[in-house]
């Protein structure tokens, strides 16, 4: 008797008969390397740390006692005589998605095999999260030592607003910087010729992590910084 | 890019030579597993002694002076959290799903080894952080295994300072060691199958393995950020979870934060980390019960679509453990019907487990015993849980024994019953040696009988309104006298239980210094686990060739066929299948 079932079965038309047949074939449910997989779902796993930390931050804010200070006004600057509203958040904003600019064209030269300007790009990438950790610096200085802003209270308000802020942005910024060191890592790699056997895909899986990192960063402006 | 197939893979491993590499820093997925396995149940040894303490203050108050109201708050908390997350996640998911999802899915190793090495490593950090917190000044935190905000971090209860900020460093990292387990254990199931294992052809120990490690990705995430307020609440001086407070006359700096918040995210976590430790064993207990059953698992594929929805709707239940939160009664409707939702699968399980059962050629093996005790243990457990899923009848019974009678029913003994049936079972396959069988059964009727010794008469003093994690019923005129008779009855009980898993360890000694081998197949699985080259799998676990299946893992007495269990990686024709009774095809 022909071992049929020993074949990888035939793709169907159609996405749905597609997916069915991706997810009852043997071996490998996705035609992808294992670390993109592993990447994915870690990725996943992280969307509810930071999906839990913004519901959190958002009771928190309903059942704050006291008057939730107005974000658009901590957030000012004043640069060259001019009140600019949350004029820092949008420059750090702008730097991180300009970033993933920079890293997507990353993946993109790695897929070509340009060796040269994968490194490059990543370097640049990895640059501008470095400034965007650099600016949230100053942000928290400015906070906690002329705003007087602390975890355990502020003079502008609810005390949990100093408390989530540091909270969240410290652990976006965590999130950047074990982002900026691991594209560093892989950068430099990169350079040195270390994939050429193992091939780019690593490029790939490291983008993957900054483009997460940076599309949390919208939601925590929309939610924290724009509410 | 191209991937080679796994299946034409050939053996790349490193074999390590030395003793340290090859038992310590070992990257091979059976030595990590067994490694995980000896940490678990010693520290579950550690969390029985606390129980039997706990016990013997509740059966002869007054009798004991080293237990003080603070040490018997401390022993409560220590034994519940180490059992639920220390014991019984990392034993279930690091120790058989490492040791069991290559081997069952023809796989070589994890797909990350170092990995998966760095997981056991981080583990072991995480019990040593734990088990710190018993030396230092203060104890272990007396908070209860729920931690509930504002008393965990507050002066009065005990280890309010060192002790809760261990324990919850201690979760932190355990959640970053599962993590890094976790995604190794789903990347492995999905990607690192061999030729021919396709998804519906897993055994259900490995369907039940990986849905709980999702729900484990998916659920850690809320303790993780929950211990990270709560730290800082401790540590920082936020107020997350801590309202405006007067404690012992004095009003505290906190203001306007949520202890419900806490409540929330505990459960969030919580409710499906009883699945996390309830889904692998449902899985392991349907091969124990097909293998010694001799008949393949009654609707397979009704099983694994209870265990992928008993998974979802883990998530939207988890409030019903707070109905005397004094929450909306709205959501207390929607809370009670969800949890009575998951009875369906649950009952779809318990159905096809007997179903199984049903006219097979039953051996009361050791591990039989176990599995077929679970079906009680867990039908007690699962009948009692539909009673407090109902808000009118929770309110009352809220945190009284009744409640304790019911968990540890179902989450308690249920899954331990699994977790000795599949020791029993798989023991063959990891050391080379058979254990006991007659220690083995008597250990089982003891454990057995001595369960419901313990915890029958629990529900009846949950009636009566003996409420749990009180050092001592005096002054509480509500209780007879004769509640006291029956504590005392049940610490008899569970002082004999314990001392019972002594035969348990003995066993394991005398089978791993005898010198009688076990064989190849003892228990004549079809399964891929037994069908490796070598027993006990050395490193690499196939040899030159990953094996090819071409059937499920039941072919038990399957007409026509010429033994009366046909492994997984016969090919159809060689089984001799008559053309109409060709059950090997099940793709």
């Amino acid at each position: 008797m022909p071992t049929e079932i020993d074949k990888a079965p035939a793709h169907e038309e159609g996405s749905w008969a597609e997916v069915a047949s991706d997810w009852s074939a043997d071996k490998q449910t996705f035609d992808l390397p294992w670390g993109k997989v592993m990447m994915w779902i870690f990725l996943l796993s992280d969307t509810f740390i930071f999906t839990i930390f913004l519901t959190a931050y958002m009771k928190v804010r309903m059942s704050a006692t006291a008057d939730w200070p107005i974000t658009s006004e901590v957030f000012a600057l004043t640069i060259a005589g001019v009140h600019l509203p949350l004029i820092l958040i949008a420059i750090m904003t702008f730097v991180l998605i300009t970033s993933s600019g920079t890293m997507a064209m990353a993946v993109n030269c790695a897929y070509r095999g340009d060796r040269k300007n994968t490194a490059r790009l990543m370097f640049v990438t990895a640059a501008l999260g470095v400034s965007f950790v650099g600016m949230q610096a100053f942000e928290w200085t400015k906070l906690i030592v002329e705003e007087g802003v602390r975890p355990w209270g502020n003079p502008m308000g609810a005390e949990q607003f100093g408390s989530v802020f540091f909270m969240i942005t410290g652990f976006h910024g965590m999130h950047v910087t074990a982002g900026v060191i691991y594209l560093s890592i892989v950068a430099l790699k990169v350079k040195q010729g270390k994939y050429e056997k193992k091939g780019y895909g690593i490029v790939e899986i490291t983008g993957l992590y900054w483009h997460f990192v940076d599309l949390v960063w919208v939601f925590i402006f929309a939610l924290f910084y724009l509410w | 890019m191209t991937h080679t197939a796994i299946a034409e893979q050939i053996d790349e491993s490193h074999h390590p030579s030395s003793f340290i590499t090859r038992y310590i820093w070992s990257q091979d997925h059976k030595v990590i597993a067994v490694q995980y396995a000896i940490t678990a149940i010693f520290v579950g040894l550690v969390a029985l002694v606390l129980s039997g303490l706990m016990r013997l203050q509740l059966g002869f108050p007054d009798s004991f002076d080293f237990i003080d109201p603070a040490s018997y708050l401390q022993f409560v908390t220590m034994h519940g959290m180490i059992m639920v997350i220390y014991l019984l996640t990392a034993l279930l998911l690091g120790g058989f799903g490492n040791y069991l999802i290559p081997l069952m899915i023809g796989a070589r190793d994890m797909v990350f080894p170092y990995l998966n090495m760095l997981s056991f490593w981080m583990y072991l950090l995480s019990v040593l952080v734990l088990m710190s917190s018993f030396f230092i000044s203060g104890g272990p935190t007396g908070a209860g295994w729920t931690l509930y905000p504002p008393q965990a971090i507050l002066a009065g209860t005990p280890g309010y300072n060192g002790g809760i900020i261990l324990m919850l460093v201690s979760l932190a990292i355990f959640i970053v060691a599962f993590t890094m387990g976790g995604l190794n254990y789903v990347t492995t199931i999905l990607q690192a199958r061999t030729h021919g294992m396709t998804l519906m052809r897993m055994p259900l120990s490995i369907w039940g393995i990986f849905v709980a490690t999702i729900l484990g990705l998916l659920a850690f995430p809320a303790l993780l950020v929950s211990a990270i307020m709560m730290l800082l609440d401790k540590l920082a001086g936020t107020s997350f979870f801590m309202p405006a407070i007067v404690s012992l006359g004095e009003s505290l700096d906190y203001n306007g934060g949520s202890p419900v918040l806490f409540q929330h995210l505990f459960w969030f976590f919580g409710h499906p980390e009883v699945y996390i430790v309830a889904l692998p064993a449902f899985g392991m207990v349907s091969d124990v019960l097909s293998v010694h059953a001799r008949k393949n698992i009654f609707g397979y594929r009704m099983m694994v679509w209870a265990i992928v929805a008993i998974g979802g709707l883990s998530f939207i239940v988890w409030a019903h453990h707070m109905y005397v939160s004094g929450m909306n009664p709205v959501f207390g409707f929607f809370f009670a019907t969800t949890t009575l939702i998951i009875a369906i699968p649950t009952a779809i399980k318990v159905y096809n487990w007997v179903l199984t059962l049903w006219r097979g050629n039953i051996r009361l093996t050791t591990p039989m015993l176990f599995a077929i005790g679970f079906i009680f243990t867990f039908t007690h457990g699962g009948l009692t849980g539909l009673f407090l899923g109902n808000v009118v009848i929770d309110l009352p019974l809220s945190d009284t024994y009744f409640v304790v009678a019911h968990f540890h029913m179902v989450m308690g003994v249920s899954p331990i019953m699994v977790l000795f049936a599949a020791i029993y079972h798989w023991f063959p396959l990891v050391s080379g040696k058979m254990l006991h069988t007659g220690l083995g059964k008597t250990h089982f009727w003891i454990t057995f009988l001595g369960t419901y010794a313990i915890y029958l008469p629990m529900h009846y003093l949950g009636f009566l309104g003996v409420p749990r994690r009180y050092y001592s019923m005096a002054g509480t005129d509500f209780i007879p006298e004769s509640a006291q008779t029956l504590n005392a009855g049940i610490t008899v009980s569970a002082i004999i239980v314990g001392v019972a898993q002594l035969l348990f360890i003995i066993n394991v000694i005398i089978s791993l210094r005898s010198d009688k081998k076990a064989a190849h197949n003892p228990w004549e699985a079809s399964s891929l686990e037994w069908q490796t080259p070598q027993i006990p799998p050395v490193h690499g676990n196939w040899g030159a060739k990953l094996p090819v299946v071409h059937r499920w893992a039941y072919d038990y007495c399957v007409p026509g066929a010429v033994d009366d269990f046909t492994p997984q990686n016969v090919p159809v024709d060689a089984a001799h299948l008559s053309e109409g009774e060709a059950e090997g095809d099940r793709s």
